[in-house]
């Protein structure tokens, strides 16, 4: 008993330490917790009814206009339309309760109702967006009021904001793009600039053939276009009222050649370069008083500058090192950074608007590729890749990037793609004949 | 020394040697396992029996004996979605002069843009009430009206009576009753019960119609054991020490009584913890990829695949999730907008996978009942 007892104490020491009374050990504390990492990246599936024609004259409209919106959002690769032979549900009416069953029966997670009514000089578009699983409406419905004329442009207002409320980012769909109009043969092209919807619709030429043009570049308010012209006999930067058609040089009494002008985020100043006797440096020229300001002094060429969103720095390519990379500098001129560091040859970078990446055009191993980077020069990733592609620009949301593709061969023509900065997505944009050097414009107010 | 002694020491050794270490090099082979297998005998009855139960092929359809040779899939064209063609289809010409200027197309009137009141919609049909959660009922056996014969180990060896005919009214008049002298006593012969015939049936018993069993074959598992409550008790009222525990006190006993409180107290103090045996590692695992099935992040925005967001919801014991109970708690690594997206395109995820039930164990419902889903999508960011 003497030695139980003397025992004891060791014994519950090791029962404790051995957990014998600890609780039990798969005890849950809290609601279940899972993690979830891994997901499906697919369209989302959507139904876009034809909108209901409030009166007669509308009908036609209101067709067009929902054909106008399903073809924006399914262009995107992120949205799939289910097409109208698969609905089981009808809107015969805009305010008419939306039998979710009807839509969820065929997979749709987002359903777009309209109507358009019509009545002399004027079209009204109001539509709702619908979260079909979640069986509420998304937002608040809009309308939109405008000129027959517009019509377009109202259908693409209509998609950007279903873009906006399904991604969580701005649309692009009602902006325009200018770019480079070419025809005849590849060593006698006449080319002349015009502009169109994002979408290659409603293309207007701004400029004859009678002389070459390059690199356009819109201003931030979209009213303006600065680009390369050859009509003096020297390429020269030359402003373009979009309104009007009126143009103008930028620079006067300027010795050398003046080139890839690129407007800066207030619209006040024009960032280019002027090529002197086989060296070239960037410059930037106030629009206002005239006057200009070179930032580099490099015996290299120094070209293709773009601002960043904030107006501090400025992107541009250089040979200083040997071989064409991208360099970053202040807006007022400096030292520049170098921050492209593969292998090959880096040009034409272009700021995104939301600020956090640059696009690039790389030339390596006897292939072109557009690419986009941090702006550090890190996490770059090419989008494409071909025989060449070249002159990236952003879409005004920062998510699609438009560029210059050639094929190959004595009768190989340039054509305008778009590309999702995921690299998905990558589609011809049609633009009735051969183009090149597209720049988007800002979104329309 | 002899020659004889000589020989009978070397046998001997040998012989000792032999037993010592000959199992070295001549090692006995153990005969290889014969596999048994398990036969159950059939007497040619029983065997009949199964035969005669046994489906029969159908003859050979001699219309079917060739093979028809396939027709080529006919697929009817679909319609390709129609694009919205330009206003006007543009062809580059060499014009001498430059165009007359674009009139500046006229823009819609965005100061009209309005909210669009939403519709007055139907009240959303209200939901059946949960049913309680009752012990499932145990289905009694089902038996016919009419008891079966139950098949016996012999036959018997005499057919057994026609059963009496069904009473029939009589066709012949009952005489009138009249009185009768008293009948004489009868001698009384003490009964003795008949022997128990053998049973026997009129069918033998074989597998073939084997009766079923009237117990019933399966039974509901027993509801998960309430959450212990004894110990809270006892933590809440201690009971009085004894004498003996008290006299002798010392650190290690302090220390001893000290965790054995701690550990008792711990359920005390979470008094809602879920009941029931926790989830398993691979039922976690099958709740979460039925959920990633349907958690597209193709239509997210790069600012919301940089956003975890975690979500709450309720599931009912049917496994579909209580969509009005779906919220988020909490977001980290992006904008509160982006947060909404993502916790958007979380929420769709949730009931459209669960849309008809998400396979959980029954018996745990407790554990599941209200689940934490932490989307992140670190692994689906654009890279």
């Amino acid at each position: 008993m003497m030695v139980i007892r003397a025992l004891s104490p060791a014994i519950l020491l090791a029962l404790l330490v051995t957990g014998v009374f600890a609780p039990p050990a798969a005890a849950q504390n809290g609601p279940l917790r899972i993690e979830i990492t891994e997901g499906v990246i697919e369209p989302l599936p959507f139904a876009a009814p034809d909108f209901v024609a409030e009166n007669a004259a509308a009908s036609e409209y209101a067709r067009n206009i929902s054909r106008v919106i399903a073809s924006d959002l399914s262009g995107t690769g992120l949205f799939r339309e289910i097409p109208a032979s698969a609905h089981i549900g009808r809107v015969s009416s805009f305010d008419a309760p939306v039998s979710y069953p009807d839509w969820k029966a065929i997979n749709a997670q987002a359903l777009i109702t309209g109507a358009v009514s019509a009545s002399g000089d004027r079209i009204v578009v109001k539509f709702r967006l619908f979260d079909i699983f979640s069986g509420q409406q998304l937002g608040e419905g809009l309308q939109f009021a405008g000129t027959p004329q517009s019509w377009r442009r109202m259908a693409h207002k209509v998609a950007d904001a279903v873009y906006s409320r399904i991604t969580g980012e701005g649309g692009y769909f009602d902006s325009r793009v200018v770019f480079v109009s070419e025809s005849g043969p590849k060593n006698q092209r006449l080319k002349r600039l015009a502009v169109m919807d994002y979408d290659g619709a409603n293309i207007q030429f701004l400029t004859d053939s009678g002389s070459i043009v390059l690199a356009p570049r819109f201003s931030p308010s979209g009213d303006r276009v600065a680009y390369t012209s050859f009509e003096s006999g020297v390429p020269s930067v030359v402003l373009l009222d979009v309104a009007s058609v009126q143009r103008r040089p930028l620079l006067n009494n300027v010795q050398g050649m003046s080139v890839a002008p690129s407007f800066s985020p207030d619209g006040r100043t024009v960032v280019f370069s002027i090529a002197q006797s086989g060296n070239s440096d960037i410059y930037t020229m106030d629009i206002a008083s005239g006057s200009s300001t070179r930032l580099t002094s490099a015996p290299s060429i120094e070209t293709a500058p773009s601002f960043s969103p904030d107006g501090s720095q400025i992107v541009f390519e250089s040979d200083r090192s040997g071989n064409q990379q991208i360099y970053v500098m202040s807006a007022g001129g400096g030292e520049p950074r170098r921050i492209s560091n593969g292998a090959g040859r880096y040009g034409t970078p272009v700021w995104s608007p939301r600020g956090d990446l640059i696009a690039f055009t790389k030339q390596n191993q006897g292939r072109f590729h557009i690419g986009v980077m941090r702006t550090d020069g890190s996490e770059e990733r090419l989008l494409t890749a071909s025989f060449l592609d070249e002159g990236p620009t952003w879409a005004p949301n920062g998510r699609v990037i438009m560029f210059t593709r050639e094929t190959a061969g004595e009768g190989g023509q340039p054509a305008l793609y778009s590309v999702d900065i995921s690299g998905r997505n990558l589609r011809r944009v049609e633009t009735g004949g051969s183009a090149s050097d597209p720049a988007w414009s800002p979104l329309l107010p | 020394m002899d020659k004889g002694t000589l020989y009978s020491g070397i046998g001997h050794i040998g012989l000792i040697a032999y037993v010592a270490i000959g199992g070295l090099f001549f090692r006995h082979e153990n005969p290889e396992p014969v596999a048994v297998t398990e036969v159950s005998l059939l007497s040619s009855s029983e065997f009949e029996a199964l035969l005669a139960a046994s489906p029969t092929a159908p003859p050979p359809d001699p219309a079917q004996t060739e093979i028809a040779t396939p027709a080529p899939v006919v697929t009817e064209p679909q319609d390709a979605p129609r694009l919205p063609t330009p206003d006007a289809p543009v062809t580059p010409v060499v014009t001498p002069a430059p165009r007359p200027a674009p009139a500046p197309e006229a823009a819609p009137d965005v100061a009209e843009i309005a909210a669009v009141p939403a519709p007055d919609l139907p009240p959303e049909p209200t939901p059946p009430a949960p049913v309680a959660s009752l012990e499932p009922p145990i289905n009694a056996p089902v038996t016919e009206d009419r008891p079966r014969p139950r098949p016996a180990t012999r036959v018997a060896p005499q057919p057994s009576e026609a059963p009496a005919p069904d009473a029939a009214p009589d066709p012949t008049p009952t005489p009138a009753v009249t009185p009768e002298a008293a009948p004489e006593a009868e001698v009384v012969v003490e009964e003795r019960p008949e022997t128990a015939p053998e049973e026997a049936g009129t069918e033998l018993a074989t597998e073939a119609n084997k009766p079923e069993p009237l117990a019933p074959s399966s039974s509901s598992r027993p509801r998960p054991r309430p959450a212990r409550t004894e110990t809270a008790v006892v933590a809440d009222n201690p009971a009085p020490a004894s004498a003996e525990t008290e006299a002798p006190r010392d650190a290690i006993a302090d220390a001893v009584a000290a965790a054995m409180a701690e550990t008792s107290s711990a359920p005390a103090a979470a008094p809602e913890a879920p009941a029931g045996p926790p989830m398993t590692s691979g039922e976690k695992d099958a709740l979460r990829f039925a959920v990633q099935q349907c958690w597209n992040v193709g239509s997210l925005s790069t600012d919301a695949l940089r956003t975890t967001v975690v979500v709450a919801v309720s599931i009912a014991e049917t496994g579909v999730p209580d969509a009005g109970s779906i919220r988020m708690i909490d977001f980290s690594g992006g904008t509160e907008g982006a947060a909404r997206q993502a916790y958007e395109a979380a929420r769709r995820a949730i009931i459209r996978c669960g849309a008809t039930g998400f396979k959980l164990p029954p018996e745990k419902y407790e554990q599941w009942r209200n689940v934490e889903m932490v989307f992140n999508p670190e692994n689906m960011r654009i890279k």
